[in-house]
């Protein structure tokens, strides 16, 4: 394809999709009068069910299914595959691997978002000092693997090699021996994991920022005229009612946490005991076409995710009342 | 919930004396918090700075010294620049056009069905309603990775495997449920007066959508846009799964030239720096309104 049908191509489905909502506009715009409304509800709603029904809930449905059959997808193994998950030995490397993502990734990530926060509130030049540190977000996965990778590339120390990753750099003036920072288990997955902290904690010192900023100034002057001092201030007035948007931000930092797998692929490929669930679930199912195993893995995520969510809603419903 | 949201300001970079009170409870710590604070900035800040000083330093000199030598021994040059854009070096620019192709449609498609849909949910009354409205609520939780093997067969089913058409389908379905809440509790905050007046005048449902609704969504409606426009951008998933070799957008190529090129320091930092920054750009300018999208999407969801 050549950029002018590129363009023309990506023109024409625009106009398409235009054409579609104006016929949609048009014939809720004949309904008049309160009787319509059912009618005007199913046009408005209609073009978004049918597109979830067939592009999540199918598929959802028969990813469940496909689950409980082996790698062509052809007989039926029952929970097999999960059974495989949890039992062969490289699967509970990927399992390991996991929980040390989602359990060290939301909590460094919110406590370093969270000392920030308060750190450059009321300073001067606050918006710049929290723009330095949300910029990451901005930034794709797979950009930050390389722009990490530059910190943890490795040379062998011989003479008149000069180390060109910065932790190598840094490590050797100290008087150190350089590391394969991504080869050496299982702290390699360390390493990884920095990276999805370097890129969540400025979602996590947004959110807490302003929940900071919420905090009823009436309740500080109280605690700081009872002599309540910085700690104490901390512990007892800023945790106590920041509490529902922390939770919120450990949560969606854990969820989001679970699912990526951009780092780990573009690093490591998942070798050297760096595999995770999500990571995992790609190279089963599109590389070595195991569907079978790469289903039960995705059904996993979806299995993880919802507990975590149920309590989130079940904490705001909590703050709610 | 309203009273979670809060106002995003920019604080003044003079604090006005009577900011001073407010300040008192750090007094103690100033120093060291301001210290605290600039080792995490200059911590969170150095590792893109190397990339975009290796981004421009000559081949041979990021393969035998750091990117900080660069300020002892200067020697700058756009050839990486160049090379990652010619054939031999990853023929970025295809991948540059293809990011923008994909990522365009997948940004308006759901934003204006969501629209449509959330202002139905909000504003009329149906019999099912709420039960419609909790089902795509719940719908968030499904993970892509539940629904890409299917997808990819339904796809290859109907002729359109490999083009875009699978990334506008994709990209637009998984965004729709959280564009539908967002909008949906954006809209929900509209008073219901106006509303009410406006079918008094008798008004329908698609004058009410323009000409009432439209003009006070448009904060929302960008927040979504941001939000939206950088996760296709920076999508690996969904384009590794769908995109065939010819629609294949930036972060493919960045990660293939990682795997085959990955002792090639000069074209990766190039590559990678070349697709950081549409992204980065736009949320410099936009910030506000990402923000204003992220409080109101990660406090009341």
């Amino acid at each position: 394809m050549t950029t002018v049908e590129k363009l023309v191509q990506m023109a024409l489905v625009l106009l398409g999709f235009a054409a579609v909502v104006g016929v949609i506009v048009l014939l809720a715009g004949r309904v008049k009068g309160r009787k319509g409304d059912r009618t005007v509800a199913m046009v408005f709603l209609l073009p978004t069910v049918i597109v979830l029904l067939i592009g999540l809930v199918y598929p959802a449905v028969r990813t469940i299914y496909q689950s409980f059959f082996d790698a062509a997808g052809s007989s039926f193994l029952g929970l097999g595959n999960y059974a495989t998950i949890f039992t062969n030995s490289d699967q509970l490397v990927v399992l390991r691997n996991t929980v040390a993502w989602v359990v060290i990734t939301p909590f460094v990530a919110t406590a370093v978002g969270l000392l920030y926060a308060i750190l450059v509130d009321k300073a001067r030049l606050e918006s710049l000092a929290k723009a330095l540190i949300f910029l990451p977000m901005a930034i794709s996965f797979v950009g930050a693997s390389i722009i990490w990778k530059l910190i943890y590339e490795y040379r062998p120390e011989q003479g008149g090699v000069n180390q060109v990753g910065l932790l190598n750099q840094l490590l050797v003036m100290v008087g150190g021996t350089p590391q394969q920072w991504l080869l050496n288990e299982p702290w390699n997955n360390l390493f990884l994991i920095v990276i999805m902290i370097w890129i969540q904690a400025g979602f996590a010192m947004t959110i807490l920022s302003a929940a900071i900023k919420a905090i009823p100034e009436d309740i500080v002057e109280a605690a700081r005229l009872d002599g309540v001092g910085a700690i104490g201030m901390f512990r007892f007035v800023t945790v106590p009612s920041i509490r529902p948007a922390l939770i919120v931000v450990l949560t969606t930092i854990g969820i989001a946490t679970l699912k990526v797998f951009d780092i780990v692929r573009t690093l490591t490929g998942g070798n050297f005991g760096t595999s995770v669930v999500a990571n995992e679930f790609y190279t089963q199912s599109l590389q070595t076409d195991n569907q079978g195993l790469g289903a039960a893995l995705a059904v996993l995520l979806f299995l993880l995710v919802v507990p975590v969510v149920v309590y989130n809603v079940r904490q705001l419903r909590a703050s709610e009342a | 919930m309203t009273s979670t949201v809060v106002p995003v300001t920019t604080t003044p970079a003079v604090v006005p004396p009577e900011g001073l009170t407010g300040r008192a409870r750090n007094t103690l710590s100033r120093p060291w918090a301001s210290a605290a604070a600039l080792v995490l900035a200059v911590l969170w800040t150095l590792p893109t700075f190397g990339l975009a000083v290796s981004s421009i330093r000559p081949a041979r000199d990021t393969r035998t010294s750091g990117w900080w030598t660069f300020f002892t021994s200067p020697d700058a040059t756009l050839d990486n620049y160049r090379a990652v854009f010619s054939d031999q070096g990853g023929g970025l620019g295809n991948s540059f056009l293809n990011s923008f192709v994909i990522t365009i449609p997948s940004v308006v498609i759901p934003m204006v069905l969501a629209a449509l849909a959330a202002y139905a949910l909000a504003w009329i009354d149906f019999r099912g309603r709420n039960l419609l409205f909790v089902a795509i609520f719940a719908l968030q939780i499904v993970p892509i990775q539940v629904t890409l093997l299917p997808l990819l067969k339904l796809y290859v089913g109907a002729g359109l495997a490999g083009n875009f058409a699978t990334l506008w389908i994709s990209h637009a379905t998984f965004a729709l449920p959280l564009a539908i809440f967002l909008l949906h509790n954006f809209m929900r905050e509209i008073p219901k007066e106006l509303i009410e007046a406006a079918r008094m005048d008798g008004a329908g449902h698609v004058q009410i959508f323009f000409q009432v609704l439209m003009p006070l969504l448009t904060p929302a409606l960008a927040a979504f846009g941001i939000f939206q426009f950088l996760w296709v951008w920076n999508d690996l998933l969904v384009a590794l799964t769908f995109a065939g070799s010819e629609v294949r957008p930036l972060t493919v190529d960045i990660a293939n030239l990682a795997g085959t090129r990955g002792s090639a320091l000069h074209l990766l930092s190039a590559g990678a720096f070349v697709s950081i920054i549409v992204p980065v750009t736009v949320f410099l300018c936009l910030q506000r309104f990402f923000v204003r999208g992220l409080l109101a999407g990660g406090l009341k969801g």
